[in-house]
């Protein structure tokens, strides 16, 4: 066999997609993003506008993210979507795998007109989102500060949510242990960093509920099942508001990422996706999501139209980026095979 | 015959508020073969099920030997039972099957395979002790089933329609082999079937059963010759059943008037004016001066069956069948003949 | 003519995907072909020290020149070999392409880690077209440097602990659902009319729940304030709320309830067909009714139970959500490692060497259950 194996797996996932979804040219523009109500959100204010504007209809799809998905998509051959939102992860991967089409910056408006980290070479920042301790306040009455709180199990007893696996994880547990934010991913880069992490999430290893899904965490915070958890600070507010919940979010000690825009390379609806990207980049635009969903924007104006109530509740308001972090994507795209197997191993003890 | 090893006082069985078996009264005695005769619903299938501990009368009490058993649960009745499907395991071989009574009793190992060994050879089934039923013939899982009931000689064997399944010239074998062993072994039998001539081949004794009562029982012959009433004349051998009004009464006989008229003289008494009167097909004779009674009728059809010939007449209103040897010159449809019968070959029933 | 059909569906939908994974799990040629003139390089290298300049060199054109979609998946390769290959290689590639093709480039300068021979050898093994390295990790063993087999260090994965977990749960959750489904298959058998069906839809009823809801309720009925732990507790069974849920005894409940049915259905289909006189036979013949069941309904049920075992399990081990979602620390399953490392990393060897490995398992129990039913009743006679 002169083509790989990988790519002979590819193509077939191509041909049974292709039977479907009919010659990759004559489709509409394809949207993908991550479902849920985040994905009616984006409808409400990106999707059904630009097609109303532009005449461009929009074909939407959800995923759940993970870069085996994309790499999959690319070697089949004839991709089937257009536009997506990826985590910092897949951003990186696939920039390094050519996978992506460039991003004209120009066109969004300047790499002035956004936040840094939210600025690369194949992709445009979408939404901050960031991971926070967040607990519920009519249940626990008390000032809770960041992560050495959530591992005083005596002072708080009952019983902690994190994430199943080891991003986040490990850079909870350090700055748990004291080890200030900025240098949470230097130390990780040592063999002792990392061994320190774990001795820390030895210590509360059994009073640890690890969920999987987003609305784990507040389900179980609510039903009194978790004292304490980290949890995605947009889901909180949105359950504070719609479920008339009372969950308090410690911003100390969060640990934020971008989910960014990006056009797979080679698609023919090129032209039509840059036009969307940069149309869900307007600060305009994009001052319409938080009031609905607290995320940051990458819009650096964006911030002058929201109210105050609002912008507190953002990830990147400046009080709440005090003591934060930010997840480091080269450091997991590199380490995130061996840790997990690490931490399955920890697990499994 | 010797005394009652089963008896049925006042048994009655009811599913919800359908009685089935009302205020039975029946024996069986030690080392009859007697059988239970029914149309479908009948309840003779009930009173076997209650025999054998299957179903639980709803009152009146059971005995065997004296004592009651209708408490005791089936497995403790020590009845065999043969069923209709033969109810072989399919999972056992023939020799597992049949030894599977004797292993229930905790027969010590080296005895059950002497006794299964026995048992198959008076069967001439030994040879194929270690096959599994499916690979059996019929025939041959029918004398399974009866072996493995027999090997633990069980007081009385019940048997539910063992041979409905079987093809005819299989089942009469089947019957003769049955009742040879039913003698050879001096079996007690209570054998259910809706067969009538199954019941008359084999039975001591028939009790035939019509919604949920016993309507008759005897020996074959008092239940054919002298049915006791129209329901068992219809239902046992085939009949003329004729009504007719009593217009004369003497010491030992009646003066009848037959529908349409023509009068016969029967034996017997009887208080009712409405009655009929049973005459077998067999008993009714063409052109017999010499018997006591006649009618004038006409030849409607003559069908050969073999070994006889079935003549159907009408005189008058009446519609009637008789059987005669095939070595008679055949009537010709369409003539006038004379039908003669005896008195004492007349049946007279009130009920 | 008429198998035609057949055979393209067997050929497309079995044994291609077979073969992919088989060649997915122990094809390793990602490397070789996006850097063909560096494996000529190592070709004659011992595999000691650091290899001449000839081979920095070759690295560097072969990266120069190389496509930017092949080099992804091998540099993702050899990252998983050695964590932090992939930014070694992205600066290297980046310093390569700032001299001319030919001109000499010093590595070492470049980034120090190429003064390192285990980054050397994790090349040099990466450029052969086969490897067994997978298919030993999926069971965390690797090749030490001189090219033996051996144990991972401890603490380093869990794939072998993980595999046996699956078993487990898949093993426990088959004898719960045949502890619960015969007795329940053979009460439908026993009704009739409305009853059976009402018994029938309950139980195929986990089947047309969406899991997600299928889930929360497990979650809402089990937790320490759930609807259980309050019956229980108000019922003075114990004093304190029994831990129910995110550890094993959720996954357990969770999964026995949604593959009840894949047992329960066999067994129907089994005993139901059993003649309804056997039992009657096997009493009227002095059995009592437990040693009747035992002696003829259980053996002739085998073929349902066997049956309904076999499918149990083999859905089994292939959970993944469930686990995840109502399991603790350590009820995640073998299949949650797959889709890590297919979906997340794209890690297609290590994901297909997992997946030959369940294969693997399912085969030897599919032999083994050929095996039973043909032998006709396992037990009882």
């Amino acid at each position: 066999m002169g083509i790989s194996g990988s790519s002979s797996f590819l193509a077939a996932v191509a041909i049974i997609t292709g039977l479907s979804s009919g010659v990759a040219a004559a489709r509409d523009l394809t949207v993908v993003s991550w479902g849920g109500n985040y994905q009616d959100v984006q409808r409400e204010i990106y999707f059904e506008p630009f097609s109303e504007q532009n005449e461009t209809p929009i074909l939407e799809e959800s995923w759940n993210g993970g870069y085996g998905v994309l790499a999959a998509q690319m070697q089949g051959g004839a991709p089937s979507w257009d536009v997506i939102q990826v985590e910092a992860e897949e951003l990186e991967l696939g920039c390094f795998d050519g996978i992506y089409e460039t991003i004209d910056w120009e066109m969004m408006g300047g790499e002035d007109q956004f936040f840094d980290s939210t600025v690369s070479e194949c992709g445009v920042g979408a939404i901050v989102w960031s991971t926070v301790l967040a607990y519920d306040g009519d249940r626990l009455d008390a000032e809770i500060d960041g992560w050495e709180d959530f591992w005083d199990i005596e002072t708080y007893p009952g019983s902690r949510g994190l994430r199943r696996g080891p991003k986040l994880t490990l850079e909870i547990a350090l700055m748990a242990d004291g080890v200030p934010p900025e240098d949470v991913y230097d130390t990780l880069r040592t063999d002792e960093g990392v061994d320190r992490a774990f001795a820390k999430l030895d210590e509360i290893k059994n009073d640890i509920v690890w969920w999987e899904a987003g609305a784990q965490p507040l389900q179980l915070l609510a039903s009194g099942e978790l004292a304490m958890t980290a949890a995605y600070s947009g889901r909180i507010f949105a359950a504070n508001e719609t479920e008339d919940r009372n969950f308090e979010v410690v911003w100390n000690g969060s640990i934020y990422a971008v989910d960014s825009w990006v056009v797979l390379s080679g698609s023919p609806n090129k032209d039509a996706a840059m036009e969307f990207i940069r149309f869900a980049s307007l600060a305009e635009n994009q001052a319409k999501m938080p009031p609905e969903i607290p995320y940051g924007m990458s819009n650096v104006d964006v911030s002058n139209m929201l109210s105050d109530d609002v912008l507190e509740q953002l990830p990147t308001a400046p009080a709440n980026l005090e003591g934060a972090l930010e997840t480091d994507v080269n450091f997991w795209v590199d380490n995130v095979e061996e840790l997990t197997g690490r931490f399955n191993a920890w697990l499994a003890q | 015959m010797s005394a009652s090893l089963i008896r049925f006082e006042n048994v009655s069985k009811a599913f919800g508020s359908t009685v089935v078996i009302d205020d039975l009264n029946l024996d069986v005695r030690k080392g009859e073969f007697l059988t239970l005769l029914g149309p479908s619903g009948s309840g003779k299938t009930t009173t076997l099920l209650m025999l054998a501990g299957f179903e639980a009368p709803s009152g009146g009490t059971i005995l065997v030997d004296g004592k009651r058993i209708d408490d005791l649960p089936a497995h403790r009745r020590g009845m065999g039972v043969v069923f209709q499907n033969y109810a072989l395991f399919p999972h056992l071989t023939v020799a597992q099957n049949v030894a599977f009574p004797l292993q229930m009793r905790g027969v010590p190992r080296g005895e059950i395979a002497r006794r299964v060994d026995a048992a198959l050879d008076r069967v001439q089934l030994r040879h194929l002790s270690s096959r599994k039923p499916s690979q059996l013939s019929g025939g041959q899982q029918q004398r399974v089933a009866l072996t493995r009931c027999l090997v633990f000689e069980p007081k009385v064997i019940l048997m539910d329609e063992p041979l409905s399944a079987l093809d005819k010239q299989l089942r009469e074998r089947l019957q003769l082999e049955i009742r040879e062993l039913y003698r050879r072994e001096g079996l007690t039998v209570v054998f259910v079937t809706h067969d009538q001539s199954e019941a008359l081949t084999m039975s001591d004794r028939i009790a035939v059963f019509n919604r949920g009562a016993i309507a008759q029982i005897g020996t074959p012959a008092d239940i054919y010759d002298r049915p006791a009433n129209r329901f068992v004349s219809e239902f046992i051998g085939e009949t003329n059943l004729l009504e007719a009004e009593v217009t004369g009464r003497g010491d030992d006989h009646l003066d009848l008037a037959l529908e349409g008229g023509p009068g016969i003289r029967v034996p017997g008494r009887c208080e009712d004016r409405a009655v009929a009167v049973s005459i077998r097909p067999e008993r009714l004779v063409l052109d017999a001066p010499e018997l006591d009674n006649h009618l004038d009728a006409t030849v409607d059809d003559v069908v050969y069956q073999g070994n006889h010939l079935r003549i159907h007449l009408s005189c008058g209103p009446l519609r009637l069948v008789a059987q005669s040897e095939r070595r008679i010159e055949p009537p010709v449809v369409g003539r006038k003949v004379r039908v003669s019968f005896a008195a004492e070959d007349c049946t007279v029933l009130t009920e | 003519m008429l198998i035609a059909p057949l055979v393209v569906f067997l050929a497309v939908f079995m044994l291609w995907p077979l073969w992919i994974m088989i060649s997915l799990a122990i094809r390793d040629d990602e490397v070789s072909e996006v850097l063909p003139r560096t494996a000529a390089a190592l070709a004659d290298w011992n595999g000691e020290g650091i290899p001449g300049s000839a081979a920095g060199q070759a690295l560097a054109d072969d990266l120069r020149g190389a496509e930017r979609t092949r080099l992804g998946p091998a540099v993702r390769r050899l990252n998983s070999d050695i964590s932090g290959f992939r930014t070694l290689m992205a600066r290297t590639q980046r310093a390569a392409d700032d001299v001319t093709d030919g001109a000499p480039i010093d590595l070492v300068a470049v980034d120090e880690r190429w003064g390192e021979t285990r980054y050397w050898r994790a090349i040099a093994n990466a450029v052969q077209p086969y490897t067994d390295r997978y298919l030993l990790a999926a069971v965390d063993l690797e090749r030490d440097p001189d090219g033996a087999i051996a144990s991972m260090p401890e603490g380093a994965s869990a794939n072998a602990a993980i595999i046996v977990r699956t078993f487990t749960i898949a093993g426990t959750v088959t004898a719960i659902c045949v502890m619960i489904g015969l007795p329940y298959a053979m009460l439908i058998a026993a009704t009739g009319g409305w009853v059976r069906n009402a018994l029938l839809l309950s139980v195929l009823l986990p089947l047309w729940t969406s899991l997600l809801v299928r889930t929360t309720a497990w979650v809402i009925l089990l937790q320490n304030e759930g609807l259980v732990n309050a019956a229980i507790t108000g019922l003075g069974l114990s004093d304190t709320p029994l831990s129910l849920i995110f550890n094993r005894t959720g996954v357990v409940i969770a999964m026995t309830h949604v593959l009840l049915p894949f047992m329960v259905l066999p067994i129907f289909s089994v005993v139901n067909a059993i003649p309804r006189n056997l039992m009657p036979a096997a009493a009227s013949l002095g059995a009592p009714p437990l040693r009747a069941f035992y002696r003829v309904l259980l053996p002739l049920s085998m073929p349902g139970v066997l049956a309904g075992s076999l499918l149990v399990f083999m859905v089994a081990i292939g959970y993944y959500i469930t686990p995840a979602l109502v399991g603790g620390a350590d009820d995640q399953m073998v299949a949650s490692v797959i889709a890590f490392f297919a979906l997340e990393t794209a890690n297609w060897g290590m994901a297909g060497a997992l997946g030959l490995i369940l294969l693997a398992a399912t085969t030897i129990l599919f032999i083994v259950y050929g095996r039973l039913s043909r032998s006709g009743a396992p037990i009882g006679a």
